[in-house]
């Protein structure tokens, strides 16, 4: 796995849908093309929300991970450039 | 942007159960990057007032699991089976109904129905109140919040028309 240039950081965890998806659109509005969010959650919805919401918005998700031991999800996106 | 989704829908139901379904729908779309209308009419209404005073009442929702947001793991478990005989007549079971039920959302980190509307608003959804329904059952525009939008029928399925997604709540 490379390492990832993150630009910024948004954390998710302990919040249910549909909160996550709609700070990380938020915050994802704030960014510059081609910057990375890295965002973790723990709601095990997000995985299948995320990848949703990466088709329906166009920012692609450039890596994603999950840690079972803590029920933790990991998420890189990537904001388009426009 | 120019060809972002459209999504239309209506809010009719005004417990607090049938609060959250639009108001989650609408701020998820939003942040999906689509143009979002909803239509408030009949108890929707309820949901534009300035302070969302909706209930829940379980014995009009036979299926509804009866459970407890506090307690050992075991006891939060469990479902409690009240007769409706029992529910409809013991005094104050809505408002104590109603108290669990926002216990058990803020415990499972989900907003509550004012944080997801203030979302919808902050996040350009359009609100539209029915202004038949608010002549039946007396409402003005001061009763509510402001920004919404008054219109009929004919507004919302103009909207409707050219939506992709078109529900009823």
């Amino acid at each position: 796995m490379n390492e990832i240039q993150v630009d910024q950081v948004l954390d998710c965890r302990g919040l249910s849908c549909p909160l996550p998806v709609i700070k990380t659109f938020k915050v994802i509005n704030e960014l510059r093309g081609g910057e990375i969010l890295k965002i973790m959650t723990t709601d095990p919805g997000s995985i299948n929300d995320f990848n949703a919401w990466s088709r329906q918005t166009g920012n692609p998700i450039v890596q994603q991970s999950e840690d079972p031991s803590i029920g933790e999800f990991l998420f890189f996106v990537q904001k388009k450039v426009n | 942007m120019a060809d972002r989704k459209k999504m239309a829908l209506i809010a009719s139901k005004g417990t607090l159960d049938w609060a959250y379904p639009p108001f989650i729908l609408a701020s998820t779309a939003a942040a999906l990057d689509m143009e979002v209308k909803i239509f408030f009419t009949f108890y929707g209404l309820t949901l534009l007032k300035k302070k969302i005073t909706a209930k829940v009442a379980p014995q009009t929702n036979p299926a509804m699991p009866m459970k407890l947001p506090f307690g050992p793991e075991f006891v939060q478990g469990l479902n409690i089976p009240l007769p409706n005989v029992l529910m409809g007549n013991i005094p104050g079971f809505e408002t104590a109904a109603t108290i669990l039920m926002k216990e058990t959302f803020k415990k499972k980190g989900v907003a509550t129905v004012e944080e997801l509307r203030s979302i919808c608003i902050e996040s350009g959804v359009e609100l539209i109140s029915c202004q038949m329904t608010m002549d039946v059952f007396g409402f003005s525009t001061n009763d509510f919040i402001e920004g919404i939008t008054v219109g009929g029928a004919a507004t919302f399925l103009d909207f409707a028309a050219g939506a992709d997604i078109q529900l009823f709540i």
